[in-house]
């Protein structure tokens, strides 16, 4: 019978794990969370020799067993668990060849746990370079385990690696270190309370961290209080622990690793020189920013004017090729415009992560943290909190789970709740489609205007989340000492094909996701705006025929705008027009912004459903909102509405999905609740603010 | 006067004397933070904080006050 092979790759983080992980899976690989949690899961299936098929599951990065984050609590809670589905039949443990010994501490941790463990020493084409030599087969004796030099650069050793894995019931489980000889009396006493356990696992269920009130840990204070030292006796055995371990690998470096540091080239001292320099660090994060926000103005329009447009033509194709049984009308009203409204953020989605990937993968953004850091803290931040808030910038819902190796609660908290101030994807057709309609496109000092203007909500959104922070930091209490362990991992150069699996994968996931809700509402606001209540919508004809000045060329258009008006989408959107209407918006664009509270990227598609609806001429949205007029004449969509709505969009916590993911990851519904009252009445604040003063 | 980790100067390398345990993170101490490693300053951020260190090879930023419980000796 072949049974399908559990595979755990582990690792701390920045060792080329995920390359390691594509290279076994390919793109044979889905990405979901663990239940309960906002931790990514992500597993694939690797095809192994002899019709052997490995399911690879790919943990979150870390350091240790003595885990400090939700990251890191993932791995101990599954390797803890035998009974768990995805209790890996072999651990594959991921190090660099350059943080060896570091490497290793985690290396021993799992072994420990009598799992069959292979060692996977990736980078190996840098071995040469930096004068490095490792006797594997000495290793291999030392270590009770295999070991493979794998360049998932070079693609080189990934073979031997999936040989091992098959045969990973002849890999020995013996312990490198014996957890009894850290402290004789205790380790002896804790084994004659529980014989037959594993004392190395009874070890670690004591000293988890009590921050994440680990349910097996409370079961085992009730039966035996005896062990449950005091915090500061358990340290100072896992400091001892710490130490024999090293003791451990250190013994075993010695006789199969060498390195010849004379041959050591040092690019990381050059770069870090100039990019963690006290006035150098910050002028090159801020041009590293700026060419991120001109990029992704000036290389996107082309693609988004090309989708518009087709979008548009597809449109009229539907309504007048399709046949009647597939009612024509709400696909070619509702829900192609409706999916046009999506498919025209994939350009800058995908050059967005694109940025952020390359931000990641070559290490720069660690060294963002690092100088970051001090300034993040007047507000109650820390450095960790801007790679959530530039991630922002992308989607606030990954940049929300990437909060989670803040190890502080309270810094991770309100990093949380400013997150979605800062500029997500989803405000850009928003912002793209007004900028577009009220400022001129001229240049000023030999920039774009409509760039600086993009760039200045870009701008006010991170001082909004920044003002917030700071607000929240003073009222919140303090009650934790904040803790602030940062790896610089050495500079790298991108490998391509971990950049395109990370762009298709999340850019995927996002518009399927998007989609889904786009659709859904697509739909909606087509039948509510085709349909309505009492004789007023009924006898629509009757009544638009006897209103004066109608004559036969403009009847259609006519019926169309009363129908809309008397529809029951008509009716919601007027009957909240004197709410808004100080901040200058019509009931129409008072429809897109309720529509919007599901999710932002709705506003363009339900502002093309609704003029679709009420004016079938076949133009594109943009032409279309220029020329919506009130009824005296004057634009709906000036200078002053259009930054009024901008401002409103900028603010406002319109997106269904960051609330549903601030309640999973603060485990509570008060925070969403506040995030959506407070933004929301910032944001209408503001654009009444902001109506009012252009409008004088 | 003790010698700690933030009173270094940027280029400096020292060995790592003693350090009260509890007001360490466990993460330092698994990072190599141990009496009897070396310790080096590469960098410091504005007003010294934080600082970018080599702890017998494991290059790691950490923030003052907690380089100010590390002592070394030159």
């Amino acid at each position: 019978m072949s049974k399908n092979i559990n595979v755990a790759l582990i690792g701390n983080p920045n060792t080329g794990k995920s390359s390691v992980f594509n290279h076994l899976t390919g793109l044979n690989q889905k990405t979901g969370n663990y239940p309960g949690i906002t931790v990514e899961k992500k597993q694939g299936v690797c095809r192994l020799p002899r019709g052997v098929k490995a399911r690879i599951l790919d943990l979150p990065g870390t350091y240790s067993l003595n885990a400090s984050s939700l990251d890191e609590n993932v791995v101990v809670e599954l390797l803890l668990n035998k009974n768990d589905k995805d209790f890996p039949d072999v651990a594959v443990v991921v190090s660099d060849v350059e943080n060896l010994k570091r490497n290793l501490l985690l290396f021993t941790q799992i072994k420990d746990l009598n799992i069959p463990t292979i060692l996977v020493i990736n980078m190996s084409d840098r071995m040469r370079r930096k004068g490095i030599s490792i006797d594997v087969q000495k290793m291999e004796e030392f270590l009770h385990a295999k070991v493979v030099l794998v360049s998932a650069r070079k693609n080189e050793g990934i073979d031997v690696l999936k040989q091992h894995i098959t045969a990973y019931k002849s890999i020995s489980t013996q312990p490198c270190v014996s957890i009894a000889q850290i402290d004789q009396a205790y380790f002896s006493s804790l084994e004659s309370t529980f014989p037959n356990q594993s004392l190395y696992k009874l070890w670690l269920v004591i000293t988890q961290d009590v921050n994440f009130a680990r349910v097996e840990r409370k079961k085992m204070a009730a039966q035996d209080a005896n062990h449950m030292r005091s915090p500061s006796f358990l340290k100072r055995l896992q400091q001892k622990e710490t130490i024999k371990r090293y003791q451990f690998i250190n013994s075993v470096l010695k006789e199969c690793y060498k390195k010849d540091s004379a041959k050591a080239t040092d690019l990381r001292s050059k770069l870090d020189r100039v990019l963690t320099h006290k006035v150098w660090g910050f002028v090159v994060f801020f041009v590293v920013l700026l060419t991120i926000f001109q990029a992704l103005y000036d290389w996107s329009s082309v693609p988004m004017d090309f989708i518009d447009a087709s979008f548009a033509q597809l449109s009229d194709w539907a309504k007048v090729n399709l046949p009647s049984w597939l009612a024509p009308n709400l696909i070619a009203e509702g829900v192609i415009p409706g999916l046009g409204g999506i498919v025209i953020f994939v350009p800058q989605i995908a050059m967005l992560f694109l940025f952020i990937a390359i931000l990641e993968e070559t290490g720069y953004m660690s060294r963002v943290v690092f100088i970051t850091d001090r300034v993040m803290r007047r507000f109650g931040l820390s450095g960790k909190s801007v790679v959530p808030l530039i991630s922002g910038t992308a989607c606030a819902i990954p940049a929300i789970m990437a909060t989670r190796n803040i190890e502080n609660w309270k810094e991770r908290l309100i990093t949380i709740l400013v997150t979605p101030f800062t500029t997500c994807s989803a405000r850009l057709p928003v912002y793209l489609i007004l900028i577009s309609l009220i400022i001129p496109n001229e240049r000023i000092l030999g920039a774009n205007m409509q760039g600086l203007v993009l760039m200045l909500f870009y701008l006010l959104g991170f001082a909004m989340a920044l003002l917030a922070a700071f607000v929240l930091h003073k009222t919140m209490p303090t009650n934790q000492t904040s803790y602030f362990v940062v790896e610089m991992p050495n500079y790298r150069i991108p490998l391509l094909k971990n950049i395109i699996i990370t762009i298709v994968e999340k850019t995927k996931s996002f518009v399927l996701e998007a989609g889904k809700i786009i659709l859904a509402i697509s739909i909606l606001l087509w039948v509510l705006a085709s349909n309505g209540p009492g004789e007023a919508f009924k006898n629509a004809s009757e009544i638009v025929a006897a209103q004066e000045h109608v004559t036969d060329a403009n009847f259609n258009q006519k019926l169309s705008a009363y129908k809309l008006e008397h529809s029951y989408l008509g009716r919601v959107g007027k009957g909240i027009e004197p709410l808004i209407q100080p901040l200058g918006y019509d009931w129409k664009i008072g429809i897109a912004i309720v529509s919007s509270f599901a999710a932002r990227e709705v506003f363009v598609g339900t502002l093309a459903t609704i003029y679709n609806v009420g004016d079938s001429e076949e133009e594109t949205i943009k032409n279309r909102m220029a020329a919506e007029t009130y009824a005296d004449g004057t634009p709906v969509f000036t200078l002053a509405s259009g930054l009024s709505l901008m401002v409103f969009y900028a603010f406002a916590m319109q997106c269904m999905s960051t609330l549903a993911i601030v309640r999973k990851e603060t485990n509570s519904w008060r925070w969403p609740a506040v995030q959506l009252v407070v933004m929301t009445g910032v944001a209408y604040l503001g654009a009444l603010v902001t109506f009012q003063y252009f409008s004088l | 006067m003790e010698l700690t980790l933030a009173d270094l100067e940027i280029g400096d390398v020292a060995v790592i004397d003693s350090f009260d345990v509890e007001k360490l993170p466990m993460k330092l101490i698994e990072m190599g933070c141990l009496p009897g490693n070396s310790v080096g300053l590469l960098q410091v951020a504005p007003s010294k904080d934080p600082l970018y260190i080599n702890i017998s090879g494991s290059f790691l930023a950490i923030r003052r006050e907690t380089a100010l419980e590390i002592i070394v000796r030159k």
